[in-house]
């Protein structure tokens, strides 16, 4: 079954990336934009029937590797519906 | 004295560190990240580079890889270990060293001569150093130390940091923060000090002919206090 995986970095963590995409948002005429924050998405594939393991798999996955929880939250996104 | 230093794929600070290591007086061992077993080594280098091409996170790759196991059961048994840029970024993704290495603040690869003012003396890497103050090289895009309030305060009551960046009177400024970096850090200790992770490459600065030789009194202290 598929799953996807969000990374974020953590509220108080720097993100020059996302200020230059806002600002650059802003000259672009996107005035309202006034945060943007970078991340990363992850489309797992993996070789799972039971929804619970699969998922529980993917969070030992996120911890182990896909994120740093020093800097960055991790979301699991609950597609198991639709696949 | 026996050192040995770990090839990862993408590492290309490695061989710089080899002939810095023997010219101070080391017999050193290129070691391959896919090996089981560390030989026998008073200390262990992870040298700087771009390790499995910086994908995902700097470092984070590497940090899985087979060796590490050893590294760490040898940090646990109080061998020293010392990780140069992407080596730093490599012991931070362990979990040797506390916090994260974050994009440099104006997203700039930087690469410069900097100076660095030594913060703690009472360990194997800077005791009796005969400067306090060192011109070394720095070359990084993802330099820029970050940790939580709560982390910064452990660290400083534990006297983890090891090297903080200044000017050449050793004056610690803003202004004098090539990237970004929490209190200017450029190196921490782990709470034990047998781990350092540090930014400037010290083996660039060997022979002062080409480029500096500040590095030299880095590699002779350590040498002298591993005697």
């Amino acid at each position: 079954m598929k799953i996807s995986v969000i990374i974020t970095l953590k509220k108080d963590v720097l993100d020059p990336q996302g200020q230059v995409i806002q600002k650059t948002l802003n000259g672009m005429g996107f005035s309202s934009v006034d945060a943007v924050r970078q991340g990363k998405f992850f489309d797992i594939n993996i070789n799972e029937t039971d929804k619970r393991k699969a998922y529980v798999k993917t969070e030992e996955i996120c911890k182990k590797l896909l994120a740093n929880l020093v800097i960055e939250n991790y979301k699991i996104i609950d597609n198991f519906n639709n696949s | 004295m026996n050192s040995s230093v770990i090839i990862f794929p993408g590492s290309n600070c490695d061989r710089d560190m080899d002939v810095a290591l023997k010219k101070f007086g080391f017999n050193n061992q290129m070691i391959w990240h896919n090996d089981v077993d560390l030989p026998k080594s008073d200390l262990v280098v992870l040298p700087g580079g771009f390790s499995y091409g910086d994908y995902l996170r700097c470092g984070s790759i590497a940090a899985k890889s087979k060796i590490i196991e050893s590294v760490i059961n040898f940090i646990n048994s109080g061998g020293l270990v010392l990780g140069i840029c992407n080596g730093f970024q490599i012991l931070i993704e362990t979990g040797s060293l506390p916090g994260a290495l974050l994009r440099n603040k104006y997203l700039e690869f930087i690469c410069k001569n900097v100076f660095v003012k030594i913060n703690n003396q009472k360990n194997s890497y800077f005791k009796s150093i005969k400067k306090d103050i060192l011109e070394l090289h720095i070359a990084h895009n993802e330099g820029n130390y970050f940790c939580t309030q709560d982390e910064i305060k452990q660290i400083e009551d534990n006297n983890q940091i090891a090297l903080c960046y200044s000017n050449e009177q050793g004056e610690i400024d803003e202004k004098y923060n090539p990237n970004g970096s929490l209190k200017n850090i450029a190196g921490i200790f782990n709470k034990k000090k047998n781990v350092l992770g540090m930014m400037p490459h010290p083996e660039r600065m060997i022979d002062k002919y080409l480029s500096g030789d500040d590095g030299s009194i880095f590699f002779e202290t350590l040498l002298n206090n591993i005697n």
